[in-house]
C-alpha cells in the first residue's frame, strides 16, 4: 500500500508524470500450487480411507467362496512391491537431475519410472484377469467386491499417473525445465510418492492381514 | 531437514535462491535422503513379507499386529524421505493438513470396523432366534 501511496505523491510534486493509483511493477503473490496439490492428495488419501474401511468391514465376508489365504499369491505381491518401490527411487533420481538442471538424465529417470510403472501395472492386470479367470471375479463375494474396488482404485491412480508422466516427458522434452515444468514434475513426484504410500497400506491390510489365519 | 540446504551442489542453483525456492518449492531433495529411505523402506517391506511367508508367529493377532507396526513405521519414513514431509514446509500448512487427515482416516477405519463388528457381532443368527422365541 506505501508503495502506492508514494508513486502518487512523487507523481504530484513533480507534476510532469500522470497518476498512478495502481502497482506500476507486477505483485508476486506466493506459489500455492504445491500445497494445494497437497491438499489434492489428502482429500485422495480420504476416499482410499473409505475404501479401506470397506475392506475392513467387508473383508472376512467370504460368501461360501475363497479367502484371502485361498487366492493371494505373496511372491507376485512381493515382486509388485518391489517394483513400485523401485520406480519411486528412480523417480526421486529423475527430481535430483531436475534440481541440477541436466534434463537428458532425467528423461531418463522418468522413462525407467514409467517402465517400473508399467510392470507394476502388468502384475496387477495378470492377477486381476487370473482371479476372475478361476470364478473369482468382483461378483463372487463381498470380500472380492471390496478387494477389487480397493486395488482397482490404487490401480488406476498408477494409471493416471504413468498417463501424467508421459505427457511431462513430452512436455520437458519440447520446453525444457522451465519454472513451470519443474513445478509440475514436483507436483508428480508427490502424486507418484503417495500412491506408494497408498501402496503400503494395499500390501500390509490386504495382502498380508489377508493371508493370515 | 536444514541440513539439507548445506548438501545441494551449488551449479544447480542460480544466483535467485530464495526467488527459486519459491517456484519449484516442497524441501530440496539430496541423493543421501532419497537412499536412506528407500534402503529403509527395502528392510521395513522384506520384514513383514518375511513373517507372514515363513508362516507368521504364534498367534495371528500378534503377527496382524507386528506387520501393523512395520506398516505405520514404513509410511512414516516414506512421509519424511520421499515426500519431505516437514514443520516448516509451506509455513506449517502440508503437516497441518496431514495431520487433520490422520484424525480423519483413523476415525474414519476405527470407526467403521468398530460400528459394523459389533453390528455382526449382534445379529447373529443364534441371537436372531432367541429374539423369535421371545416374540409374542
Amino acid at each position: 500500500m506505501s508503495d502506492i501511496h508514494a508513486s502518487a505523491i512523487v507523481s504530484d510534486t513533480h507534476a510532469s508524470g500522470p497518476l498512478q493509483f495502481h502497482l506500476t511493477h507486477e505483485h508476486h503473490p506466493e506459489n500455492g500450487t504445491l500445497l494445494g496439490f497437497w491438499m489434492y492428495l489428502m482429500s485422495d488419501c480420504l476416499i482410499f480411507a473409505c475404501l479401506f474401511a470397506v475392506y475392513g468391514v467387508l473383508g472376512r465376508s467370504y460368501a461360501g467362496g475363497p479367502s484371502g489365504a485361498d487366492v493371494f499369491e505373496l511372491p507376485l505381491v512381493a515382486l509388485n512391491t518391489s517394483m513400485l518401490l523401485l520406480s519411486s527411487i528412480t523417480y526421486g533420481f529423475g527430481i535430483l537431475e531436475m534440481q541440477r538442471n541436466r534434463l537428458r538424465p532425467m528423461l531418463v529417470w522418468l522413462g525407467i519410472t514409467g517402465l517400473f510403472g508399467l510392470a507394476f501395472l502388468s502384475l496387477e492386470m495378470y492377477e486381476f484377469l487370473h482371479l476372475i479367470h478361476e470364478g473369482n471375479g468382483p461378483q463372487r463375494s463381498a470380500f472380492l467386491s471390496s478387494f477389487f474396488t480397493l486395488v482397482g482404485t490404487h490401480g488406476l491412480h498408477v494409471t493416471f499417473g504413468i498417463v501424467w508422466l508421459i505427457t511431462l516427458m513430452v512436455q520437458t522434452g519440447k520446453l525444457g525445465l522451465t519454472t513451470e515444468n519443474k513445478r509440475r514434475l514436483m507436483c508428480l513426484s508427490m502424486f507418484w510418492h503417495f500412491l506408494d504410500v497408498v501402496w503400503i497400506g494395499v500390501f500390509t491390510f490386504v495382502y498380508l492381514m489377508g493371508v493370515l489365519k | 531437514m536444514s541440513t539439507h540446504t548445506d548438501l545441494i551442489p551449488q551449479e544447480g542453483h542460480p544466483d535467485n535462491h530464495g526467488h527459486n525456492h519459491h517456484d519449484t518449492g516442497a524441501g530440496h531433495s539430496t541423493l543421501k535422503g532419497y537412499m536412506t529411505g528407500f534402503i529403509l523402506s527395502v528392510i521395513l517391506t522384506a520384514i513383514p513379507f518375511w513373517i507372514v511367508m515363513s508362516g507368521g508367529l504364534h498367534t495371528s493377532g500378534m503377527t496382524a499386529l507386528v506387520v501393523l507396526a512395520f506398516a505405520a513405521v514404513q509410511i512414516v519414513v516414506h512421509m519424511i524421505y520421499f515426500l519431505h514431509m516437514n514443520s516448516k514446509s509451506e509455513g506449517g500448512w502440508t503437516l497441518l493438513a496431514l495431520i487433520f487427515t490422520i484424525v480423519l482416516v483413523v476415525i474414519t477405519l476405527s470407526g467403521s470396523i468398530w460400528v459394523m463388528y459389533h453390528l455382526n457381532h449382534n445379529m447373529m443368527p443364534s441371537m436372531m432366534e432367541q429374539q423369535m422365541k421371545n416374540m409374542p
